[in-house]
């Protein structure tokens, strides 16, 4: 089967945008995306849109050209803008179309997100009791994880500071200002063990890409960026979630639980025929500065514990054996939830092509970055992985 | 003190929480939930401290009920032996001394003690002497 080439790619400043809509930030990097591609929105057969709380993607054809094109809205937690991309790859490996779009933007209101148990499965007193809130969860799973693994505060704000230091040199991210280590972890406690800089924040922004048929994207003279996996699974068995009233008990517990994200890596591998050591560049969730400490082990790329090392000895910067997180995450570019999936492919773009600038790895054996994997988590438990090759 | 939800606690003295056994596969749950697929069971009143985390913020009403004035609270999940692990607060713990393993004991806590009619959630407390 020929593969899906990534051809066009568009972003809308992720952050705080007064006075453009989410609407607008999509639209935005959809032209981006057709002027990178250099195709006209006409030429577009089909688009799948994310978003979770600034409306309906399929609305923007108003904007762009109401040329009748299929457009299939997508709404899948903090797997959203994964999920579009899924869905628009298998619309092309089908052989039904040869180019189409993925497209996803928020806009969340400041503060943390708010949830309501009905959209959960529920019952009211759980959100009455106060537990309707995500932030419990991550710290939870990481003070948990602290314990079992011998990780310490000082690697959780290790994964902060470089957050901030990357985003620096990436136009798109919303808080580009290093933070020094001392004062990520001096900083006020908003859910145990972790700081006020070590949590991502509900953001805004827009991010769109152009899928083609391999066949499509030769005729257009595209360079070929190659999407080898997409993958999208939900949780197994007693796994510990989002909006958790209560979790299996298993027989060892000394080991780590299953996980939708497991699965999901798992099978991006198997499809793309590659391991983890393969990969020059990695974009994990990191919703906290812990997601990517346990997202490193969950996603195949080292033990758990090792992750201490790691940190210590630089191996995930940019210039190390597996730079993760090159524009700053969601912690330096903030949460748009129908965006942020998008966002990591988009940035694994940029670094294949070599067009990152401050933040462009070295890649394997200096030549450039070949491959490059992205990964999202997000409640009640779902995942979505991407591997890219050129 | 009346409970936040009907069929949260079992009706004695001291109450316990009522999970829910899956009638298909054995496992247990918390809460237990409606419909028929799960036959109610009371859950053993003591366990260990399996992870937690403290609340520092007041969460956004709503849906939380809790009183306008907020002193953080610490969330805890609570593993009850060969049962399940249960989400509930933890009381009467200073914040620094909570230790993953301790053992602690049901203590049903009003979500707003100033409230004209309290209600009553889920909580534990460290047992006291107990060794983690």
């Amino acid at each position: 089967m020929s593969d899906v080439c990534i051809i066009g790619i568009g972003i809308h400043p992720f952050g705080r945008t007064d006075g453009l809509s989410g609407v607008d930030q999509g639209v935005f990097a959809v032209r981006q995306a057709l002027g990178d591609a250099g195709v006209d929105w006409s030429q577009v057969q089909f688009a799948y849109g994310s978003s979770d709380a600034a409306g309906n993607p399929d609305t923007m054809v108003d904007r762009l050209g109401l040329t009748g094109v299929q457009f299939i809205n997508v709404r899948n937690g903090c797997a959203a803008g994964g999920s579009a991309l899924f869905s628009a790859q298998m619309a092309i490996k089908s052989g039904e179309f040869e180019l189409g779009l993925a497209v996803g933007f928020d806009k969340h209101p400041r503060g943390a997100f708010n949830a309501l148990p009905s959209e959960y499965n529920l019952p009211d007193w759980y959100g009455e009791a106060g537990y309707m809130v995500t932030t419990q969860f991550f710290a939870a799973k990481i003070m948990r994880y602290m314990h079992m693994f011998g990780i310490s505060h000082q690697t959780l704000a290790r994964v902060a500071e470089k957050a901030f230091r990357n985003g620096a040199h990436a136009p798109h991210a919303w808080r580009r200002q290093p933070v020094p280590i001392g004062e990520i972890l001096a900083a006020p406690l908003v859910s145990d063990p972790y700081t006020k800089y070590m949590f991502c924040s509900p953001a805004e922004g827009g991010v769109a890409l152009v899928l083609a048929s391999e066949k499509k994207a030769r005729e257009l003279g595209k360079p070929l960026v190659r999407l080898k996996a997409a993958t999208m699974r939900t949780r197994p068995p007693h796994s510990f979630e989002v909006f958790a009233p209560s979790v299996d008990v298993v027989a060892d517990d000394s080991a780590p639980r299953g996980t939708a994200t497991r699965i999901a890596s798992a099978d991006a591998f198997r499809l793309a025929g590659i391991g983890p050591g393969d990969i020059d560049v990695a974009q994990l969730q990191d919703t906290e500065a812990g997601a990517e400490i346990m997202h490193m082990a969950e996603n195949g790329f080292c033990a758990d514990g090792d992750q201490e090392r790691w940190l210590s000895e630089g191996r995930t910067e940019i210039g190390g054996a597996l730079p993760v997180n090159t524009d700053g995450g969601c912690l330096a570019c903030g949460e748009p939830i129908g965006a942020s999936g998008l966002r990591q492919v988009y940035e694994n773009v940029v670094q294949l092509r070599g067009d990152g600038g401050g933040r462009q790895v070295p890649g394997h054996r200096r030549g450039g970055p070949k491959t490059a994997y992205s990964h999202v988590y997000g409640a009640p438990g779902v995942s979505a992985v991407t591997i890219l090759e050129r | 003190m009346r409970a936040i939800a009907e069929g949260l606690f079992t009706d004695e003295t001291p109450p316990r929480l009522l999970g829910g056994r899956e009638r298909a596969t054995g496992r247990v749950v918390f809460p237990c939930p409606a419909g028929d697929s799960c036959d109610p069971v009371p859950l053993a009143r003591e366990g260990r401290l399996w992870s937690y985390t403290v609340q520092r913020y007041r969460p956004k009403t709503p849906p939380y009920a809790g009183p306008e004035a907020f002193a953080p609270w610490i969330v805890a999940y609570v593993e009850l032996s060969g049962e399940v692990i249960v989400e509930a607060r933890l009381v009467g713990a200073e914040f620094d001394a909570v230790e993953i393993g301790m053992p602690v004991r049901l203590v049903p806590l009003a979500l707003d003690p100033e409230a004209a009619e309290p209600l009553a959630i889920p909580a534990f407390a460290p047992i006291e002497g107990g060794r983690a």
